[in-house]
């Protein structure tokens, strides 16, 4: 079953096509990943995903539903969860209040009860905190739970930022560069997190990444991006093997 | 030492974690309540007047402490909430109907001006609310037809339930009902998903627009509140002053709600209540000390400006935790009591979003 279509999309800044006609299909249950030398247009493909971007022409579907022009704050709600290659998290607030952001789209009480707080907000902040609370669980953050973001490691405010994107509890996971920024034990970690992702949580995951160990440690499928067009799809040996792609790194010309 | 073991999650939303905290701010109301019978007339007043303030910098903390919005327009919807208020009162509307209109008549106010500033951050915003404010003051001096003009009108006297609230006492319990409701207000909005959207904003809107905050909606009704909480303060600083007149709301005010919200500390409702004692507690120390000062500095004219100024630099430069960080490092210092370390109290060059110009 495929869940996410990107139909012939290109976007254009100015004269730079960042992306030319990209489509690709994500099936349910997948990880997807995307990969290509600097100013490929991966991160620009998420940001048209959570609609940071507006296409110049295509079309996304998400569940069989066009959301080329849902609005961007809609996107979380749909089920489509993401994380930032930069990482945005919230620095001044502490890791629970970060996490608890991310039940943001599932909150559903009115500003006018929240001012008096009545039993009903009360009643939804105990439920959003006892699924915070299986995250926290599920990625080994407890003892972390009420420092300010600022104040950890750039390791662990990565898997934070993880964490914070299963609180909205997703279909779709967009990972933008997982591993920057991590040494070899931390990348291992993030492969075997996105590995009990997929096959305990059941969420699909389109991955930008740039270590091919991690690449070929959790994908099933995966497409490779130069100068916005899509250079080579499928396995993730065919297309380290496609001779396009060796090209687009190393240049020049391959020896046959 | 006093470690908080946690068995349930209600902990992390009640208001008071622990009994401690509830016999303190127990005994801090209790004392307030009885200082009318301890202090004099003239002190009341004044205390009076933190409480007036401390409202108004409670609606500007939520504004620019948690949500990271600058306002230098919150003179003008002091303004708002005191000619709406004084004005019905003296059309013979009853004073539990004016003051809660006075807020909401704000609060719409704020919605109007937060909407078109949306797009608008740091000095752009401080620019758009600067010009509000002093259209909003204009309007005061020429509608002659309500607020007098520059001649103003004596604020009458108002009642509740048939009984006059009269002189600094009156006002004295009022302000400080009004004061206590709107910080159960704030903190039951920064203990919700409201709370945490506006934080949110504050430190990265892009990240917090993909967990599904809607922006606009968040910063109008920021404003909103905000607004509508200065509006409340307004109504009873009518009564504070007593006769209104277009002059008491000029920029000089709004740059004094900004200084309560960076001296008392960005980010903390304790920090507007202190922020609000320094700002109307300073004059009166300077009025009282003034005649004693060498070399007549005490006769210099505009030194309580510049006090102010030189005030909110240095906090601004050593302690951007405001007064309120300083309560806390104190805080630390006790309960560590022999052990201090040199580094805990390292200054931190960390400063939250607010306080950087995008």
């Amino acid at each position: 079953m495929i869940l996410f279509q990107a139909q012939d999309i290109s976007v254009r800044f100015g004269g730079i096509r960042a992306v030319d006609s990209v489509s690709f299909d994500v099936r349910q249950g997948e990880v997807f990943s995307i990969i290509g030398p600097n100013g490929a247009g991966k991160t620009t493909i998420f940001n048209l995903i959570s609609r940071i971007y507006t296409p110049t022409s295509g079309k996304l579907i998400f569940e069989d539903k066009e959301i080329t022009t849902t609005p961007a704050w809609q996107i979380a709600g749909l089920g489509i969860a993401r994380t930032f290659q930069n990482i945005e998290l919230f620095p001044n607030a502490t890791l629970l209040q970060n996490l608890l952001i991310g039940r943001h789209c599932h909150s559903r009480v009115g500003v006018i009860s929240e001012l008096v707080f009545l039993p009903s907000v009360r009643k939804a902040e105990l439920r959003h905190r006892e699924k915070v609370e299986d995250v926290i669980a599920f990625l080994g953050l407890q003892r972390y739970r009420d420092s300010l973001i600022a104040n950890l490691p750039y390791g662990v405010r990565k898997v934070v930022e993880l964490g914070r994107a299963l609180c909205i509890e997703p279909k779709l996971l967009l990972l933008d560069e997982p591993s920057s920024g991590l040494n070899v034990d931390e990348t291992e970690g993030m492969g075997f997190w996105i590995e009990d992702i997929k096959k305990d949580l059941g969420i699909t995951i389109i991955m930008v990444e740039h270590d091919m160990s991690l690449v070929n440690q959790v994908s099933d499928r995966v497409m490779a991006l130069n100068y916005g067009k899509v250079l080579a799809m499928g396995t993730p040996h065919e297309v380290q093997t496609h001779p396009e792609v060796i090209k687009a790194y190393l240049g020049g010309e391959v020896a046959a | 030492m006093r470690y908080l073991f946690r068995t349930h999650y209600q902990q992390d939303i009640t208001l008071f974690r622990h009994n401690g905290d509830r016999f303190w701010y127990g005994l801090l109301v209790l004392l307030v309540l009885v200082a009318p019978a301890i202090l004099g007339e003239f002190y009341i007043g004044e205390l009076g007047a933190v409480f007036i303030f401390a409202i108004a910098g409670v609606g500007l903390m939520l504004l620019v402490g948690y949500t990271g919005l600058i306002s230098l327009g919150h003179a003008a919807f002091l303004g708002i909430g005191a000619y709406v208020n004084a004005v019905l009162l003296a059309k013979g509307v009853p004073f539990l109907v004016t003051l809660p209109l006075a807020g909401l008549s704000t609060a719409l106010c704020g919605a109007a001006i937060g909407r078109p500033t949306l797009r608008m951050s740091g000095l752009y915003l401080a620019i758009a609310t600067l010009a509000f404010g002093s259209i909003v003051g204009t309007v005061f001096q020429k509608w002659t037809a309500v607020t007098g003009g520059f001649d103003g009108f004596a604020v009458p006297t108002p009642t509740i339930f048939g009984y006059p609230i009269e002189g600094a006492t009156g006002i004295y319990y009022v302000s400080l009902l009004v004061l206590v409701f709107v910080l159960w207000v704030s903190a039951n909005l920064l203990r919700s998903p409201t709370g945490r959207a506006m934080v949110a904003i504050r430190d990265s809107e892009v990240s917090a627009q993909s967990m599904g905050i809607h922006l606009a909606r968040y910063k109008t009704l920021v404003f909103a509140v905000s607004a509508g909480m200065t509006g409340l303060a307004g109504g009873l600083f009518a009564h504070y002053v007593r006769y209104l007149a277009p002059d008491a709301f000029d920029v000089l005010l709004s740059v004094q709600f900004v200084t309560i919200v960076f001296v008392g500390g960005l980010g903390s409702l304790r920090g507007a209540i202190l922020g609000a004692m320094f700002v109307r507690l300073l004059p009166q120390l300077i009025a009282i000390v003034r005649d004693d000062l060498p070399f007549g500095i005490g006769r210099l004219p505009g030194l309580e400006p510049s006090l102010f100024g030189l005030v909110l630099v240095f906090v601004i430069l050593f302690q951007p935790g405001g007064l309120n960080g300083m309560w806390l490092k104190m805080k630390q210092w006790f309960r560590a009591f022999p052990f201090k370390r040199q580094t805990s109290f390292r200054r931190q060059k960390s400063y939250a979003r607010s306080e950087r110009l995008r």
